[in-house]
């Protein structure tokens, strides 16, 4: 509805503050803040460095939610995975260990399943933790899904984060699951992102603060 | 500022609550996760989330859609919670998937504890509803309730991701922890999505629709 001109009313900062309901204006989702997007280009990397690039990377959140749209690698077989820094990203190399898991479920229906995969866990590890299984190049398969970070920040925990990712690989549709820590009490300020070799060829790594 | 007395007007609550738009110098939303719509089951056969259609935004506008199920309450007892896409507008929910599915158990008696890949509940180039959750009871307090994640339904060069878990009271009195992820296998746009369970209607329930901006 447009009022007419003589119709117009302005509310000034006191009324507004006074405020207790806003009836039909929507709810701002105000608790998940858009921070950053990285966009990838036959990248090698894709880094959130707090403080660089106007990313935050801080005790400003709790929480972080990382989100992977179409993240497409270069070549088959390429497992996607993170590592933490404490430098504000001159080095990747925080210890952690984790746990993986995933289902899957080939195109013909022969194999679904599900199974803890030793492979792909590390234990007091400083080298990247792998959050997929082995995701294929087709043109039109990718990885999506979202990592959490809790509280990175913090100098007296450890740094806990869980993952979800779908993707593909080789006929077989794929939900995987990891989750761990780095064994730090220092404050984490960046995160890297890459497959084990081969470029990030396409797609998007949004960061998210949770309040 | 003094205003004059035949001038001034008080505000209450009330004039705020009617408020429908934003002042144009209001900051646009500040959140990150919009909502859309809000579906509401009354004895309904289906719910349907259609781009274009009363107010549903199912396009490009986000990159991943999220959508919330809550107190979904089927008709008949030990029903299938199921979904399909669409890619034309909702005239037919038949997009091929291929699926995994696993879920936990425990029942309120204490006697069974488990967790299983569920053969058969996943699909394999499929154009079938695909279960979300199994068992659902129709108790009068039972229910189920969770989240999905669409990813870039919009885009014409990628299959179509999808993850989804989904807490449900089933009919023998437990707990099942859905967890189906799975890609519809087409490279074209997706702009439907539709809910239901396997038969019967949908006694009660809400679904809410959500995107998530990435700027």
């Amino acid at each position: 509805m447009t009022l007419p001109a003589d119709k117009l009313i302005t509310i000034n900062d006191r009324g507004a503050r006074s405020a207790t309901a806003f009836g039909s204006l929507e709810a701002s989702g105000g608790n998940m803040v858009f921070i950053k997007k990285l966009t990838a280009s036959s990248s090698a990397t894709l880094s959130f460095v707090d403080g660089a690039s106007s990313v935050v990377l801080d005790s400003t959140y709790k929480e972080y939610l990382f989100t992977f749209k179409n993240i497409h690698n270069a070549t088959d077989d390429k497992l996607l995975q993170m590592n933490m820094s404490v430098d504000s990203g001159s080095n990747y190399n925080v210890t952690k260990t984790t746990t993986f898991f995933h289902a899957y479920n080939a195109e013909d229906g022969s194999e679904g399943t599900f199974q803890y995969d030793a492979n792909r866990d590390i234990a007091q590890d400083t080298g990247f933790a792998t959050i997929t299984q082995g995701v294929n190049a087709d043109n039109d398969q990718s990885v999506n899904g979202t990592l959490h970070l809790f509280n990175p920040s913090s100098t007296t925990f450890v740094k806990h984060f869980i993952s979800r990712i779908a993707h593909t690989a080789g006929g077989y549709g794929r939900d995987s699951y990891a989750a761990g820590y780095g064994n730090t009490t220092s404050a984490v300020d960046a995160i890297q992102f890459k497959f084990d070799s081969g470029d990030i060829e396409s797609g998007d790594i949004c960061l998210y603060g949770i309040l | 500022m003094i205003i004059g007395g035949p001038a001034l007007t008080k505000y209450n609550d009330r004039s705020l609550k009617d408020l429908t738009t934003a002042p144009a110098s209001a900051p646009s939303s500040p959140g990150a996760l919009v909502h859309i719509k809000t579906l509401t089951a009354s004895s309904s056969s289906t719910l349907s989330f259609v781009n274009g259609a009363s107010s549903v935004v199912l396009d490009n506008t986000y990159p991943i859609y999220r959508f919330e199920f809550i107190n979904m309450h089927p008709a008949n007892d030990t029903q299938e919670f199921q979904f399909n896409m669409s890619a034309d507008s909702g005239s037919n929910y038949n997009v091929t998937k291929t699926t995994t599915y696993f879920r936990t158990y425990h029942n309120e008696a204490d006697s069974s504890a488990t967790l299983l890949y569920r053969t058969g509940n996943d699909l394999a180039q499929s154009t079938n509803f695909q279960m979300l959750a199994d068992g659902v009871g129709n108790g009068n307090d039972e229910c189920c309730s969770g989240t999905l994640h669409l990813f870039n339904p919009s885009d014409t060069t990628f299959t179509k991701y999808f993850t989804s878990r989904i807490s449900a009271y089933e009919n023998n009195n437990g707990i099942r922890d859905n967890y189906c992820a799975g890609y519809g296998n087409t490279t074209s746009a997706v702009d439907a999505i539709q809910f239901k369970f396997g038969s019967g209607n949908i006694d009660a329930g809400t679904i809410k629709l959500y995107g998530i901006k990435d700027a």
